[in-house]
């Protein structure tokens, strides 16, 4: 059983009609991983889902569950089930009815299935509401239904399709994080589609980052964050600046880049001498009215109590900026520097 | 406050008009020939009403003093609260009193005896005409307008004159004929109160016999009951099956079936009857195949239940399709595919969740097609028989040498307790149960395919249904063509010279016989549909945007008059309008109201759809503009809604032609319409001639049908105009 929960993409192609929604996609999933699939509306998530869960069928290519393949298996017969957006409860069944439906379907007994069915309901902490209809459930409550549906078959693999899209942004932090926390206690595999980069950031050990079709990049949080292998990632995960700046020098691995006339050490990633784009976080500047730094101006400020963004015009064009000093924000127009730190900044390799 | 007077006086002005120029009761050759005005003074009759009160009708004097009153009212007090409640009641003290007096003084004296002996002997009366009836739409006005003063829906005027007239109008031509109808069970000749004749009818045998369970013959109310159960189950099942293969199988030809969807709207009732007697009846080309190869006798067989359960089926078969394509499809994909993923197979899927989620709709279908069942009128007509039903024994009932009007009533009534039940039924029992499962954010997702074991005999079912159609469809076409069918197969177009001919010989001239009542169906057909379209559209932008007291009530009261059956609108009709107050059988006038009372919840389930898709934040924005009601819907909602005024347009025309049910007993020597005049063909047996006649109306119909596509341009269906549809269309029937 090592293979249990493992899931593996190989070179899978889907095509609709002339239109092709993923060109060639490779991906492993370790057993017992929470992996997010990020990226824009319309970049394919969904449809990598659904070909894992057997709605769709791939154009080319196989897909392996456990190590063993079910490309052409219906989504029937594959052990894995999903969290539908819109929960996809069925309106005429009971809560109870609903979350026995597929233990019954695998030929389970009535009576046990409802046994496994309340303690379902238990794991979400829904016990007690079994004989209600969804409809008479809060918006948090159907969707934990529909995670116990799903969870009480055991799948190898449990997929969610955006599954917090349809609650309130309050709702949302507290239904994520016991998603979470259920995923580690009972250690199953999980794929997790979003277009929320801070949700994923928020829940996973791997982002898996689309566009068009296409996986931009794969790494845990904070490799996508503080190393962004494109300038997509760089803008998407945390909406960094990208700025241009030049390496003066490589030695063992460390850049010596200037950056509008500030010199600092950065980690090179394998560029070489000459121009380069670097991605600049929003905290990777203090805004000081004196001192040595990049030069530049206020253009706008706004003063959201416990900080202030500013945005500056100077050598590296106009970049966005947080300064946690919010006792006496800058009026716009004040000539100011910018004191730039290591933490916030990196290079981006190029070609990707 | 300017405005609260200006329209008072215009109203004010058409009073006196209505009191001083118009005669006061009906001219007997017709208002609009104007050939009255020449004897005008010498005839007493003729005289407006002012006149004829002077003259000594004292029943006419508190009219005066009430339209004196509204003039002084106007002159002394300004615009305001007070002044509102007194037109208020100014205008409704006026409809009562016309109401009272018209109902109670009749062509010769008194109608009830009670009255005579009180009051003393009155000179009768003639129906109210012209004058009166205008005056009594100025009383309505008058009343809306002073609530309007009073504040009332925000003082909004022509909304609240809107909603008056329109409630005026369908009191008397929904709930007052119907109400005449009942009154009429229970009046003798004289007009005197009995029970008799009811108590006769009620207790029928032939209505109400459960004979046919000890193997001897049911009541006619049963065998209806029975044949509505029939041809409803039939009916959803086919509708089902059609909806599935549409939807849901990759069956190649899917758009021809969606074309069997147009087929109820554009054939006269009684013309699938019609086929079904030239293709199965006793001398029918599969008749006679059938015989030939056999040696058996076939007999009558078609002629009964059976036969008018089959033509039925034909008949609403697409009707049933066209609603359960919306259920089918409203289904939402994922629900199929949880459960998929729910380890279920598709068989599986289908009987626990698609099937589940569907019955509702099934429900629904069932219900429409009881009703429509009960209310057909046509195809009994040409296959009931001796054994007819329901519809059919009214008709005869009146028509026929029995001339019971009190026969005709009752069982006019127990077919309208069997249909309200069914509507009631659909709109408290179903109304609950809906699953709504297309929820506004969606997975998209598609709908699982059948399972082999239902695909394979459902598309095998689809496709026999829709070759018989097809076949029965190419009877109608063919049959006018042919010398005598069944005995003389020859080739012929005298049908259609005799029904279509043309002469030149002094000039054109339409010598054909079907040409009169052609001309009169499409004169009346084209008056018809934009009133239709206009008060169908005007209610349905009161309902949707206005917030009245008693607005479900008024909408609930418009659509069952949906489950009215239209035997039952002509018997009442004839009952209400044969005399004073309000007389108009034999005219155009009855045949153009009974159109407009009768298809106006076609227009308003349209309206309604198309309405609610416009923001309301238009309206409102329009309104903050400074535009008033009116002006908010000539600039904003009607342009806005010009598909659904087409719709409308067309539907109501349509069904003007087709109808004959209602018709049937409204139409007159003058005014003879085309379905009513094939029917007679058929009772002559003059079978070519009204196939051929038939033929015609169909293709009339398609190009009409064709051209407003064009017009409109293809829409591309969506989900939620498919249901627009589907209301609009089930609608129809
Ligand atoms: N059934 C379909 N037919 C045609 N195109 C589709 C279908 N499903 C998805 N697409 C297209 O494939 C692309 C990826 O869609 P999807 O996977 O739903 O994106 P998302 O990342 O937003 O979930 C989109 O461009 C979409 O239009
Ligand atoms: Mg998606």
């Amino acid at each position: 059983m090592r293979y249990k929960g493992a899931v593996e993409f190989r070179n899978v192609v889907k095509k609709f009609g002339q239109f092709t929604a993923i060109p060639d996609l490779s991906l492993s999933i370790e057993p017992g991983e929470l992996v997010t699939l990020l990226g824009p509306s319309g970049c394919g998530k969904t449809t990598t889902l659904r070909m894992l869960a057997g709605l769709e069928g791939p154009t080319g290519g196989q897909i392996l569950i456990g190590g063993q393949e079910v490309t052409r298996l219906p989504a029937d017969r594959r052990d894995v089930s999903m969290v539908f957006q819109s929960y996809a409860l069925f309106p005429h069944m009971t809560v109870a009815q609903n979350v026995a439906y597929g233990l019954e379907s695998g030929g389970m007994k009535p009576a046990e299935a409802r046994e496994r069915a309340a303690e379902g309901l238990v794991l979400v902490g829904l016990e007690g509401l079994g004989a209600r209809l969804p409809a008479e459930l809060s918006g948090g409550q159907q969707q934990r239904v529909a995670v116990a549906r799903a969870l009480v078959l055991e799948p190898q693999v449990l997929l969610l399709d955006e599954p917090l899209s349809n609650l309130d942004a309050r709702l949302r932090r507290r239904v994520r994080t016991e998603i979470r926390e259920l995923q580690q206690r009972l250690g199953f595999t999980a794929v997790y589609v979003t277009h929320d980069q801070e949700e994923a950031l928020a829940v996973s050990d791997r982002i898996v980052v689309m566009k068009n079709g296409v996986v931009a990049q794969v790494g845990s949080p904070r490799e996508l964050y503080e190393a962004p292998a494109s300038e997509f990632i760089a803008d998407f995960i945390g909406e960094a600046n990208v700025v241009g700046g030049e390496v003066l020098s490589v030695e063992g691995g460390i850049a010596r880049v200037d950056l509008g006339g500030a010199i600092l050490a950065l980690p090179a990633r394998g560029l070489r001498e000459g121009p380069a784009r670097l991605a600049m976080r929003s905290n990777a500047a203090r805004v000081r009215t004196a001192g040595a730094g990049v030069p530049g101006r206020v253009a706008s400020s706004a003063y959201l109590g416990d900080h202030v963004e500013y945005e500056i015009d100077g050598p590296l064009g106009r970049v966005f900026v947080v300064d946690d000093e919010s006792d006496t924000p800058l009026p716009v127009g004040t000539e100011v520097v910018l004191d730039l730190r290591p933490r916030g900044l990196a290079l981006i390799p190029e070609g990707v | 406050m300017n405005k609260d007077n200006r329209r008072l006086d215009l109203i004010l002005a058409a009073g006196f008009f209505a009191l001083l120029v118009l005669p006061w009761y009906r001219v007997r050759r017709g208002f609009f020939g104007l050939d009255w005005l020449s004897d005008l003074p010498g005839s007493e009759t003729l005289w407006p009403g002012l006149f004829q009160a002077l003259a000594g009708r004292w029943q006419l004097w508190p009219v005066l003093a009430l339209v004196a009153l509204a003039v002084a009212l106007r002159l002394t007090r300004a615009p305001g609260p007070r002044r509102g409640r007194a037109l208020v009641g100014i205008g409704l003290a006026g409809l009562c009193w016309l109401a009272v007096e018209g109902l109670s003084i009749g062509l010769r004296g008194w109608n009830w005896g009670v009255l005579e002996t009180v009051f003393g002997p009155v000179v009768g009366q003639q129906a109210f005409g012209a004058g009166a009836v205008l005056l009594g739409a100025i009383f309505a006005l008058i009343s809306a307008f002073g609530a309007a003063e009073r504040g009332a829906l925000k003082g909004d005027a022509f909304v609240l004159g809107a909603i008056t007239l329109l409630v005026l109008l369908v009191g008397v031509f929904v709930f007052y004929p119907l109400l005449s109808m009942f009154t009429g069970a229970f009046q003798d000749f004289d007009g005197s109160f009995t029970t008799e004749g009811v108590r006769g009818s009620i207790f029928d045998p032939k209505i109400w016999s459960l004979g046919c369970l000890t193997g001897g013959n049911c009541g006619v109310a049963w065998r209806t009951f029975f044949l509505a159960l029939c041809t409803a189950t039939g009916t959803t099942l086919m509708g089902l099956i059609f909806a599935l293969v549409a939807t849901r199988t990759g069956f190649r030809f899917k758009r021809a079936l969606r074309l069997l969807t147009v087929l109820p709207i554009i054939t006269p009732p009684f013309v699938v009857g019609l086929a079904l007697t030239m293709l199965l009846g006793r001398s029918g080309t599969l008749t006679q195949w059938i015989e030939a190869a056999t040696g058996w006798e076939l007999g009558r067989w078609l002629y009964g239940l059976t036969g008018i359960w089959i033509a039925q089926m034909l008949s609403f078969t697409p009707i049933s399709f066209l609603v359960l394509i919306g259920v089918v499809e409203g289904i939402s994909p994922s629900m199929e595919e949880a459960s998929q993923t729910l380890r279920s197979d598709r068989w599986r899927t289908f009987r626990k969740v698609s099937l589940p989620l569907m019955a509702p709709g099934l429900a629904n279908a069932f219900l429409i097609g009881f009703i429509e069942s009960m209310a057909d009128f046509g195809n009994p007509l040409v296959l009931g028989g001796s054994g007819g039903v329901l519809s059919t024994e009214i008709f005869f009932a009146v028509v026929g040498a029995q001339n019971d009007p009190t026969r005709a009533a009752v069982l006019a009534s127990v077919l309208l307790v069997f249909t309200l039940s069914a509507f009631l039924a659909q709109r408290f029992w179903l109304a609950g149960r809906n699953f709504a499962t297309v929820t506004g954010k969606g997975d998209g997702g598609r709908h699982a395919s059948l399972p082999r074991r239902v695909a394979w005999p459902v598309i095998t079912m689809a496709v026999g249904w829709g070759l018989f159609t097809v076949t029965v469809y190419a009877m109608i076409l063919f049959g006018g063509f042919v010398k005598v069918w069944g005995l003389d197969h020859s080739l012929t177009l005298d049908h259609y010279a005799r029904a279509f001919g043309v002469s030149f010989a002094e000039g054109w001239q339409w010598t054909g016989v079907a040409w009169d009542s052609f001309w009169t169906t499409m004169k009346i057909a084209l008056i018809a549909a934009p009133l239709t379209a206009a008060v169908g559209l005007l209610t349905a932008w009161l309902i949707v945007r206005q917030r009245f007291p008693g607005r479900s009530v008024f909408e609930f009261a418009l659509m069952m008059s949906f489950a009215i059956p239209g035997t039952v609108i002509g018997i009442s009709y004839i009952m209400a309008f044969n005399l004073p107050p309000l007389q108009m059988t034999g005219t155009a006038a009855i045949l153009i109201a009974c159109f407009v009372f009768r298809n106006m919840p076609v227009g308003v389930r349209g309206g309604v759809a198309a309405m609610a898709q416009l923001d309301g934040s238009l309206d409102e924005a329009s309104l903050t503009l400074g535009a008033g009601s009116g002006r908010t819907m000539r600039r904003v909602i009607l342009p806005l809604m010009r598909p659904a005024i087409l719709a409308a347009l067309v539907y109501s025309f349509v069904r003007a032609i087709t109808s004959i049910s209602a018709v049937i007993f409204l139409v007159s020597a003058k005014y003879n319409m085309a379905t009513a005049y094939i029917v007679g063909l058929v009772e002559n047996g003059e079978y070519g001639i009204a196939i051929a006649y038939s033929s015609v109306l169909i293709l009339v119909m398609i190009t009409v049908i064709g051209g407003f596509q064009l017009l409109v341009g293809e829409r591309r269906i969506g989900r939620r105009e498919v249901q627009a549809e589907a209301a609009t269309r089930e609608s129809l029937a």
